[in-house]
């Protein structure tokens, strides 16, 4: 039984992509004192999408701003659940986040299990000040109390979904497609 | 990358010689990621939260043993520790039975140090739960050849190409035969250096070539790998004298300088200074000792790690 994937439509094409990510880096100079701010991305693409907004950030405001990556498998709840171990990367934060506020990146919030994992992964390196959610697609279904703080674009979507965003940085592209999962 | 498609399905790591490049690739490079969690302020993940592992030293060890706690306790594994003293085996209690015992006690992995090669695999066979090898008798010792590996990469930045040189008892050593097996497997030359005595015949059937002077062993090594004079074997006479044993085969700082510029020193400890190391190498420049001990947590935990997600008898 083998589940393949079909693009069904485009949600965002590149033009799109950069005038939101433009927006919420807005937003979040907007909300916080950005002198002790670090974005922080989830592998694998909350990187790139990190990566762009401190750019936005650093143009706005004229000072650098840190970027770190976390990988969250080692925090995963299913585990014990999947057939086999999923390769862990390495995590990197450039800076001690005590006391600094985390902008945690992702590109799609859909569970919250994720972010859940990332959080707990975050205070094993120490305790910022404060943290936020940045997401670009939202696609509801969540199955933990989780919200973003600044989302890039609201997205309705079945659970037979998927939600991929795509950025030039890794995929050669910057869109993000919605594509059916079929069971043929 | 290919290696990305790799995936870990074997439920023991008995030995280094089933492993394929491929596997011993993916332990290593998942080791990598294990050695970042060692060097936050919070040296904890919570991968192997409600899995038990047990630690089943039939036979004496400090390094390993609580390398493997270190590791197990650094991914939140609850683990117990069985030692050969005052073990119902002492008793006369089978192996067997042991491992059946043991098995109803539902572990999740079983890390077991045994005199006798072979110990584990019956293990293996007999019980669901994954078992690793850490140490049966003179067959093999996987991690240590893991973690061997995994500090020559770090140095060196890889295996295949390099000349590594292995001195000392390479006939009762499980540390040599692990080592040889991953060694020449990742592509690297091996030669190997002792006392007549102390030397397989037919080793270079393993893919190695043999040398029987320390200077020949070592000339133009990349890396040096000490090993440590077994005393207690002294009354089997494979050497006539401690004092003749460090003449011939001890490495001091001279001697060293037979290797490459950029040598690594190694040795899997313990250390026993003045008969097959001098101190002036084992605290030298060159010396990586240290590193290795540091490593084997970082190994360990990658072990660890792939055996705790296969469910299923492997293969």
């Amino acid at each position: 039984m083998a589940k393949t994937l079909t693009p069904k439509t485009t949600i965002l094409d590149a033009k799109q992509m950069a005038r939101i990510i433009r927006r919420m880096a807005g937003e979040i100079v907007e909300r916080s004192d950005s002198s002790d701010l670090v974005l922080v991305g989830i592998r694998t693409r909350g990187v790139p999408l990190a990566e762009l907004l401190a750019q936005e950030i650093e143009r706005m405001e004229g000072h650098p701003v840190p970027r770190g990556m976390l990988d969250i498998t080692l925090y995963r709840d299913d585990l014990s659940t999947i057939a086999h171990q999923p390769q862990v990367k390495e995590s990197h934060l450039p800076v001690p986040i005590d006391d600094c506020l985390v902008v945690l990146c992702d590109d799609v919030l859909y569970t919250g299990r994720t972010v859940r994992a990332a959080l707990d992964h975050l205070v094993d390196y120490g305790r910022p000040r404060a943290v936020r959610l940045a997401v670009l697609i939202d696609r509801g279904h969540r199955e933990l109390p989780i919200q973003a703080d600044v989302v890039g674009k609201t997205v309705p979507t079945s659970r037979d979904e998927v939600v991929e965003v795509s950025f030039q940085a890794t995929d050669g592209a910057d869109q993000v497609r919605i594509m059916e999962r079929s069971t043929r | 990358m290919a290696r990305d498609t790799v995936r870990w399905s074997r439920k023991d790591l008995l030995g280094i010689a089933e492993l394929s490049p491929a596997e011993i690739e993916l332990i290593l490079d998942t080791a990598e990621t294990f050695r970042e969690v060692g060097e936050r302020p919070i040296k904890k993940v919570p991968t192997l939260r409600g899995k038990t592992v047990l630690n089943l030293f039939f036979e004496a060890s400090t390094r390993t043993r609580s390398s493997f706690e270190i590791a197990e306790k650094r991914l939140s594994a609850d683990n117990l520790n069985f030692s050969a003293s005052g073990s119902a085996l002492e008793k006369g209690e089978s192996l067997v039975d042991t491992a059946l015992n043991l098995q109803a006690m539902a572990p999740d992995l079983i890390v077991i140090r045994h005199r006798y090669p072979g110990a584990p695999h019956m293990l293996a066979r007999r019980l669901k739960a994954g078992v690793i090898n850490a140490g049966d008798g003179a067959h093999e010792h996987p991690t240590q050849a893991l973690l061997d590996a995994y500090t020559i990469r770090r140095h060196k930045g890889r295996l295949a190409g390099l000349k590594v040189a292995i001195v000392g008892d390479i006939e009762h050593s499980r540390v040599v035969r692990s080592n040889i097996h991953l060694l020449t497997k990742m592509g690297a030359q091996v030669t190997v250096a002792g006392p007549r005595t102390m030397m397989p015949v037919e080793i270079e059937k393993m893919g190695v070539t043999a040398a029987y002077t320390l200077e020949e062993g070592i000339r133009d090594a990349d890396v040096v790998m000490m090993l440590r004079v077994q005393l207690e074997r002294q009354a089997r006479m494979a050497f006539p004298s401690i004092k003749e044993y460090f003449r011939l085969f001890g490495l001091n700082a001279e001697r060293l300088k037979a290797a490459k510029e950029d040598v690594i020193l190694m040795h899997p400890g313990p250390m026993n200074r003045g008969v097959e190391i001098a101190s002036e190498v084992a605290d030298g420049p060159y010396s990586v000792i240290l590193e290795q001990v540091t490593h084997g947590v970082s190994v360990r935990m990658a072990v660890l790690y792939l055996l705790s997600g296969v469910h299923e008898e492997g293969g």
